[in-house]
Order: structure tokens, then sequence, then C-alpha cells
């Protein structure tokens, strides 16, 4: 008897969870496709446009719809561009000679006594990197800065220059040993 | 208590090595000159930096602190001597890169004159939390090489009950010999410190492990723990086999245990201390001296007086060689750290830091082994301390396949290059999971800062459309506004003429008129919107 109330109670909670879910699963459904946030994901997020859409997203989306090619992320390099051919499932497709090294890392600074305060670069920059205010110096934050470049085209008085990243002992990386020896195949 | 009593074990694979410890113990430890300028590398440890408290110009004294974070794992770092601190510049750091690191340069006035020191005559009157703020302040972090915060490490939580206190005095690696010197001559110290651990991981028993190739140091410390009829305390002598100072091989041989791949010693009830670290830790309890000095093996074939000195920290490598008799003409190679485990420097102007046990100069002219392809033989494999698959891990590293090589637990690797030592095609095996252990946290940092530039940029796409939004609703309030202003004005025309009227009438009128031009209004608006 009792074996057989606890059978009709365990099944009565599982329907109603099963219920339960099916229904949140329904109404909550969140909007947005996991196929572009998984390429997004692997996206350097540099939001440079170079790889001719308004930012990693968008291009994230083309790539998702077939649209775009996985190989015209410059900041991300080969990296990136194995990482989304093994994601997606299709043949790595060579980058062009000159991006095909990832290349160094750089941000930006503003010569502070040229800068104008005319605040074109806080409305380019895609992460808010860039801290002023109208009539104002401007300054990067450079722990900010992604090294997209965007902010320099708009400058009018051209005081916005690339330096690359100091790479401090912490960050430092030992490099491949230069006798690369070929592997016998598997 | 007996050292014969102890049961031992055997970790997988190791090597026996030629020692060549001898040559550098033939003399007692020698005090290093106090030098004219310290340079001390605000860095010197696992963790953060912490901020500077000087400022160039300052007076200091010995002892003193010259950073402080506030940082969990980090350690201040202090004035060595008494000076002037006469810059704080980037100087080349003791680090396989060579790149510079921010460093305080102290002009030492030949005082050495100390800061007021508080020492502790009863260690057992302060709790376990107090005594580990005292070696936190002490700037004490492991001094066998790993330079990791002591105060972090005698710490491992609530939950964690530490059965055995390890006190690694192996010294596996050829050519150092520092550990053996500070245990001939200061075993009563590293007694102490071992006491002070113990009681405040409440541990019950301490073992101290010492290769058998250093008979003086097993008999220095024996002959403490019987003078002061220690019973919880007990020096084992352990077969002399690399790298059997590793953390994990020690505790295999002591123990039979195996840390777990992701785990730590305290996990299984276990603590490991370097015996410098320990000696450090009397000196930070006791007497309430920061650590601002540290033994250091000069030796090798190519230094003509090899020997053990007490060094202050931010002392110049240059000046040690000078003192232990300079080079010989045939020196060709600096080494910091031991001929296994260490890395070349390029030059000898760098500073002595805490985590700097040994200098070794080579006089073999480099020769570089031609590299020949992996032939399989699997020898690597059996010496692997870490029970990896050395050549799996070589081929994944030099392939860059990054995931994999982690999945054949490249971070149990300890570098102890007995794999490379053993391979005949000579494949540099080490400097291949070197470059992918690096490569793997750039990596990691890479993603974590992309992660953020995410973020931030959602969110500069939200506020932009927000921005947008309240414009457009603004601008229409205006229009309204403007409407309202319109018909009114209308009205107010349309009411004029008719006077005299009933005024009754006059409101319905002028009410119905004013709804037919407000829908008037609306068409017109509607057509103008539509273009
Ligand atoms: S090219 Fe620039 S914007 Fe395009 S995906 Fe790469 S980092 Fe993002
Ligand atoms: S665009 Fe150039 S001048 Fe204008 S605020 Fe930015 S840095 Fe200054
Ligand atoms: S010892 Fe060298 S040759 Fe032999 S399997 Fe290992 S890497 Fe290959
Ligand atoms: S260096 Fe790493 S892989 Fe090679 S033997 Fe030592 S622990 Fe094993």
């Amino acid at each position: 008897m009792s074996i057989l109330i606890a059978i009709i109670v365990l099944a009565t909670i599982s329907v109603f969870f099963g219920l339960l879910l099916g229904y949140t699963s329904v109404k909550f459904h969140v909007e947005g496709d996991p196929v572009v946030d998984k390429i997004d994901a692997l996206l350097p997020q540099t939001q440079c446009g170079q790889c001719t859409y308004p930012g990693c997203r968008p291009y994230a989306e083309a790539i998702a719809a077939g649209e775009a090619n996985i190989n015209q992320c410059p900041p991300g390099g080969e990296t990136t561009m194995l990482a989304l051919s093994e994601l997606l499932g299709i043949e790595p497709v060579p980058l062009d000679d000159e991006h095909a090294d990832a290349p160094e890392k750089t941000v930006v600074y503003i010569d502070e006594q040229t800068c104008i305060g005319c605040t074109l670069c806080i409305q380019a920059c895609p992460v808010d990197a860039i801290l002023g205010a109208a009539k104002q110096m401007h300054s990067i934050i450079e722990s900010e800065c992604t090294g997209c470049n965007l902010c320099i085209p708009p400058c009018p008085v051209d005081c916005i220059h690339i330096i690359p990243v100091k790479i401090e002992p912490e960050t430092w990386r030992w490099s491949l040993p230069e006798s690369t020896v070929t592997s016998p195949k598997a | 208590m007996t050292r014969s009593s102890h049961q031992l074990w055997r970790f997988h694979g190791g090597l026996k090595l030629e020692s060549n410890k001898a040559i550098s113990t033939q003399s007692p430890i020698v005090k290093a000159r106090l030098p004219k300028r310290l340079v001390i590398p605000v860095q010197q440890h696992i963790g953060e930096a912490g901020a500077l408290l000087v400022k160039k110009g300052d007076k200091v004294l010995k002892g003193q602190v010259i950073t402080q974070s506030n940082e969990y794992v980090s350690a201040p770092v202090h004035a060595s001597s008494s000076g002037t601190v006469i810059d704080i510049d980037e100087y080349p750091a003791p680090h396989p890169s060579g790149l510079n690191t921010l460093c305080v340069v102290i002009e030492t006035d030949g005082e050495d004159k100390w800061v007021e020191l508080q020492p502790t005559n009863y260690v057992k009157t302060k709790s376990p939390a107090e005594l580990r703020q005292l070696i936190r302040k002490a700037g004490i972090v492991g001094l066998g090489g790993a330079a990791f915060p002591t105060a972090v490490k005698v710490n491992p939580g609530p939950q964690a009950h530490i059965e055995t206190l390890i006190i690694n005095g192996a010294e596996c690696e050829p050519y150092i010999s520092c550990d053996d010197m500070l245990m001939r001559e200061y075993a009563t110290e590293l007694i102490s410190g071992c006491g002070i651990i113990q009681y405040m991981v409440s541990a019950t028993h301490c073992l101290i492990a010492v290769e058998d190739n250093k008979p003086e140091a097993v008999k220095a410390i024996q002959t403490v723990i019987s003078e002061q009829a220690l019973h919880t305390i007990e020096v084992v002598s352990i077969p002399t086999i690399y790298p059997t100072g590793g953390e994990k091989q020690l505790i295999k041989v002591l123990t039979q245990k195996e840390v777990p791949s992701d785990g730590f010693p305290s996990d299984i009830g276990l603590l490991v201390q370097n015996v410098g670290t320990a000696v450090a830790v009397h000196k930070a309890v006791v007497l309430g001296e920061p650590l601002i000095s540290r033994i250091v093996t000069v030796t090798g074939e190519g230094v003509k007086q090899p020997q053990n000195m007490e060094v202050l920290i931010g002392t110049s490598m240059s000046e040690l060689i000078e003192q232990s008799g300079g080079y010989h003409d045939d020196a060709c190679k600096l080494i910091m750290g031991g001929p296994m485990m260490g890395f070349t420097l390029q030059t000898d102007h760098l500073p002595i830091i805490k985590g700097c046990n040994c200098l070794l100069v080579e006089n073999k002219p480099e020769e570089t082994p031609a590299t020949m392809p992996c032939i399989r033989c699997g020898a690597c494999a059996s010496v692997c301390p870490a029970q990896l698959l050395p050549q799996q891990l070589f081929w994944m590293a030099s392939s860059k396949n990054f995931e994999q090589v982690q999945d054949y637990h490249l971070f149990d690797c300890i570098e102890c290059g007995c794999c490379a030592q053993v391979c005949p095609s000579q494949i540099p095996l080490v400097q291949y999971y070197r470059f992918a252990k690096t490569e793997i946290w750039s990596q990691e940092r890479d993603r974590i800062k992309s992660d953020h530039a995410r973020v931030r940029h959602d969110f500069k796409q939200a506020r932009i459309e927000l921005e947008k939004k309240e414009r457009a609703e603004k601008l229409r309030k205006k229009k309204e506004l403007l409407e309202k202003k319109k018909i009114a004005e209308a009205a107010a025309k349309n009411d004029t003429p008719e006077t005299e009227v009933d005024p009754k009438k006059v409101a319905i009128e002028a009410a119905m008129k004013r709804v037919q031009d407000k829908k008037a209004a609306k068409q017109t608006n509607n057509t103008s919107s539509d273009e």
C-alpha cells in the first residue's frame, strides 16, 4: 500500500515538475541564438570593425548565417580562425599573409597637451575606455582599451597615438624552441 | 625518534644524478659584504605586487617595510639595510625574460641600522592567526624557489586538518647546497621554526626530510632534537634520487600518499615547507626580523671559490661572484637556480631576490645538441616523476594543441627536466612545456579581457539605445506641446467674432470646433508623418 502511495506521489511530482519545466522553457525563453553566442565567445572583442562588420557580435551573426567567412578577424589571427573552424566543424580557411600571426597587442594614448576636448573620440570608443568631458583634456583607461584604434580617425588634432602593450615579466611568454622537429605521424 | 624507524616509499621515475655539492660545502657560510647599493624589486613573489610606501630621497632603516598590499596572496618587501632611497625605477629583473621590473634603489649608509624590532618571547601566548600576521608582515615567501607567500600556505583553511608537517631539506638538485649549509649551521633556529609552524597548523608530527647525501645536516638536526628531547619532530634521511625535493614526490616518499592532480597537500592532511622558510619563520616570530636576507650558493666550475653566502636581498650578483674569487677564464654561462631547473641569465648585474637559491657558473661551452626526431622510445615517460607522457605533451605543445595538452596534465609537470635529460634525440622537452604553459596563461588572460570588453561594449550599446529613446521621447513631448498651443491659438481666433451670444452655446460650439480642428490637425499630422 505504502509503495503504491509512494509511486503515486513520485509520479505526480515528476509530472508536475515536467509541466513546470516545459512551461518555463516556453514562457521565459531567452531570445538569442546559442550559435551566435558561441561564436561571439571566441572573437577577441576588440570591436574594431576590420572584419567589415560593425563589431564582433554582428560578425558572429554573419558567420552563423553563413554570410561571412571565418578568416576575417585580423586581431584574432590564426588562433581565432582555428577555434572557429573547430567550433563550426568547417575546414580552416587560410588568412591573408599579413594577418597570419596575431598582431602585436596595442593600446592608444592621448597626448594630453594637444587634446582640445572635443569628445569625438569618446563617441567612437566601443568600450567606453576614454575619460573626459567637453573642453577638458581626455585620457585613455589603458586597462579597458581594446586597441581597436577607432578613436584615431575622428580626432581633429591627431593627438591619439598607438603604443604596444607593455610586456611585464609576469605576462612574458616562453617561445617555441626554434629547432621544431617534425613529429612522426600518429 | 630514531631515523631508521621511518618507513619510506619510492616515487615513480626520477634519476640518479651526480650531486657536485661538495665543491661549495668546504667552508662555512660567509656573510656577503654590505653593498653600496641595493636594488630591491617590488615584485619578488607569486601574487600581487604591493604599493610603494617610500619615495625618492627617503631615509630608510634596515627592515623597514617599503611596499604594502591588501591582496591576500602577496608579501611586503623590506629595506635590507639602512640608507637613502636614491631611485625608484625599472631595472633588469632576474627572470628568464630579461625584462625590467620596478625596483627601489637604496644607497646604504654603512650603519646597517635596524628599525625597532618586536620579538616574541613566548610563542604560544600568540594565536595561530596572530602568528600568521607576523609571518605576513615579515614578507616571508617559500625559499625553496617557488616564492609563494608563506602566510597563505600556512593557512590551509578551517576545514583542512593538518596531521603532519613536512619540512623539505631534500635539496635534490645538483650543485645547490644552501639548504645543506643552513641545516648544519642553523639547526637550532630550524627546529624553533618547525615548532612554530607545527603549533600554527596544529600538526601532530613534524618530519624533516633530508637526502642521505647530507649526513652532517642530519647529524646537526638530530643533535638539537636529542638535546631538547623533542618527541614530535623527527629527522628522516631519504634516498638521494632527483627530484625527491618536489613537493608531491617528497610526500610520496614519506607517506606513500598521492596528492590529487589539481589538489593540495592539505587535502590529504599534509603541509610542506622548505627548511629555509622555517628558519625565516623563526626569525620573524622570535626575533621580529623581516625577510631581508637569504643564503645563496655561488658555485660551478666557472667560479674560483665556490661557497655559500648570506646575502642581503637586493645585492648585485656581480658582487657575490667577485667575493667568490671571480670567474675562471673559461666561465661561459650564468644560471640562476640549479642545472636542471634553473634558467640562464644574460648578465650578472641583477639583484638577488628572495627566491634565488643558487648562482651556477658553468664552464662547458654551450654545445647545442642536434635535435633529432622523437623515436618514441618511451624513455621520457619512464623517468617522469609526475607520471606524465612527456612525448605526447611534446607533440601537443609543438602543434599548439593547448586544449589537449591540458587534458594530458601539462600543469602537473614540475619542469624537473628528467625527460629531456634522458631523451636520446636531445629534444629540449621542458622548453616546449614552458612555452605551452605561458601560452595557455596568456590565452586565459586574453579571454578574461575580451569577456570584459564584451560587457563594456554591450553596456555602451545599451546606453546609446537608451539615449536614442530618451531623445525621441523628448521630441514627441515638444511636438505635443506645440500642437496644443496651436489649437489654443486657433480657438482664440474663432472665438473673437461671435460676441454677445449665449455663452453656453458659444462654449459648445467652441468645443465642437476644437474637436474638428484636432481631427484636421491629426490628419495633417498623419499625412506629414507619412511623407
Ligand atoms: S575584426 Fe574586430 S570587430 Fe571584427 S570580429 Fe575581429 S575584433 Fe571583432
Ligand atoms: S578626439 Fe582628439 S581632441 Fe577630441 S577629445 Fe578625443 S583626443 Fe581630444
Ligand atoms: S625520450 Fe625523446 S625520443 Fe624517446 S619518446 Fe621521449 S621524446 Fe621521444
Ligand atoms: S619535466 Fe615534466 S614531463 Fe618531463 S619528466 Fe619532469 S615532470 Fe615529467
